[in-house]
């Protein structure tokens, strides 16, 4: 099988607060095989957008794919959020021909036009069908025996069903079986497929806080000593707001919180260093020493 | 014992209706099936939003868009606790895609209403301003480089405005009076 190949979409809020897991997944994509091209020019995938204008969600989004179209690439992205808008959007554009004449339409006025030509994929589908789980398996150096996580997929890598139809939204398994394959044990907890709350705190704190709070509370119940992310969003949610969400509830979880391509990196030799382990405000501290 | 209150059914106004509503929304993408809901109440059931807030209920929203009160709609905070999970969606034995008719309810405020919480009036100028929803500081495209990473690309901020332009979002956000905070309780 040829090398996969991929254009990297970063989106925004990984730039902005998040390189931590932009550097551990070109590092163990790069080790796997995986080539990736860097968009020439991007804007926003427009997913925060479609609260306003639904079209100028689709139209911001099909920009984006039509300069991957002018590539010859195929996305993949790392946010479950820009993987929601792209590839709904380049799905139902691909559909609907109706739609389509009209963001055409849009799409004129800037010299664009959507063709339907290439695919987008999420960083946990790049990983589970074109690398494959034989090639990661054979790529662990260091297994992680004895670590016990917990996976939260988030939303958009799994629904709606309809536009992802990949993994089972209901008892999805793509990043748990990802999980199993460094070594460590993947732990079942009490609504795994809960949302993380984080796109609606900016108009309200107190529903997206409880909502945290109580999946940080399953996933402490069950004796995980980590949990494990593939999205910026919910990722921000577990990690960054952390600290806040103890002192709301006046509860302690210490609990780290890794992206995915961090824990694989570390059973692929990585050194923490070098996944930028070091920036996670819940310091793994503990879960270093556990791996040693 | 404390007496139980008596329960007051709210008044529906005959007059507040608007019964074409229903067919209006049934046209936009994502609302079609809104005239087939049959108040089952799964979207609300499964909701993790309706779990912690006492008056967001998709099924009750989507019955108001049958009964017709657009404006009680548009005009009511909850619109905006929707955290698009998409679980609604999913779980619908009729189909209805539940957190598309909020996109489009939520479309309709800003478009009728000039309503828009504050958070996504600012994303949308940092994407006027930056293409980014965030403004990303100088120094942290410093430290792109320095942690090895290749630098960020530029947007071509021209088209990114035309695009707010033609769709006639950039309008729009000039009229929008903003919400700052959206109570849940």
């Amino acid at each position: 099988m040829s090398q996969p190949k991929y254009l990297l979409f970063t989106g925004c809020v990984i730039p902005y607060r998040l390189s931590s897991y932009e550097i551990s997944a070109r590092k163990v994509l790069s080790k796997l095989g995986v080539e990736l091209v860097e968009m020439p020019e991007y804007n926003c995938c427009g997913y925060p957008m479609d609260v306003i204008n639904h079209d100028l969600m689709l139209t911001l989004a099909a920009k984006n794919l039509c300069t991957a179209e002018k590539v010859g690439l195929p996305i993949m992205t790392l946010c479950n959020g820009c993987f929601c808008s792209l590839n709904e959007t380049n799905k139902i554009l691909k559909e609907d021909k109706k739609l389509r004449e009209k963001i055409n339409g849009y799409l004129k006025e800037i010299g664009m036009e959507f063709k339907g030509t290439i695919d987008v994929k999420h960083l946990i589908y790049v990983l589970s069908e074109d690398v494959g789980y034989e090639k990661i398996k054979n790529a662990v150096a260091k297994p992680l025996s004895g670590l016990r996580v917990a996976q939260h997929s988030g939303c958009h890598v799994l629904r709606p069903r309809k536009y992802v139809g990949r993994d089972d939204p209901e008892n999805p398994t793509t990043l748990k079986d990802l999980i199993r394959l460094t070594g460590a044990e993947c732990l079942d907890y009490m609504d795994e497929t809960e949302c993380c709350g984080n796109p609606i705190i900016g108009v309200n704190e107190d529903v997206p806080f409880q909502m945290a709070k109580e999946k940080l509370d399953h996933v402490r119940s069950v004796g995980a000593q980590a949990l494990i992310t593939c999205c910026p969003f919910c990722h921000i949610m577990f990690d960054l707001n952390q600290p806040r969400i103890e002192r709301a509830f006046n509860e302690k979880f210490n609990l780290p919180i890794l992206h995915y391509p961090q824990l694989l990196g570390l059973a692929m030799g990585f050194s923490p260093e070098e996944l930028a382990l070091n920036e996670l405000r819940v310091k793994p501290t503990e879960l270093l020493n556990l791996i040693k | 014992m404390t007496e139980a209150k008596e329960y007051v059914p709210p008044v529906i106004k005959a007059e507040e209706l608007d019964p074409k509503f229903k067919y209006k929304m049934s046209k936009k993408h994502g609302a079609e099936k809104v005239m087939v809901c049959f108040q089952c109440g799964t979207c609300t059931a499964d909701c993790p939003i309706a779990r912690f807030s006492e008056f967001y209920r998709p099924r009750r929203i989507a019955r108001m868009v049958q009964l017709g009160l657009k404006d009680r709609l548009l005009l009511n905070n909850a619109l905006w606790l929707c955290s698009s999970c998409f679980t609604c969606v999913d779980h619908c034995p009729q189909g209805v895609e539940i957190a598309g008719i909020v996109r489009v309810l939520r479309n309709m405020a800003v478009e009728d209403k000039n309503l828009l919480p504050l958070v996504y009036k600012e994303l949308a100028a940092n994407l006027m301003k930056t293409g980014f929803v965030y403004e990303i500081p100088e120094s942290r495209l410093q430290k792109r480089v320095e942690q090895g990473l290749p630098p960020l690309p530029k947007t071509n901020l021209k088209d990114v405005l035309k695009i707010f332009e033609v769709t006639g979002s950039a309008g729009l956000l000039e009229k929008v009076q903003t919400i700052a905070k959206v109570e849940s309780k």
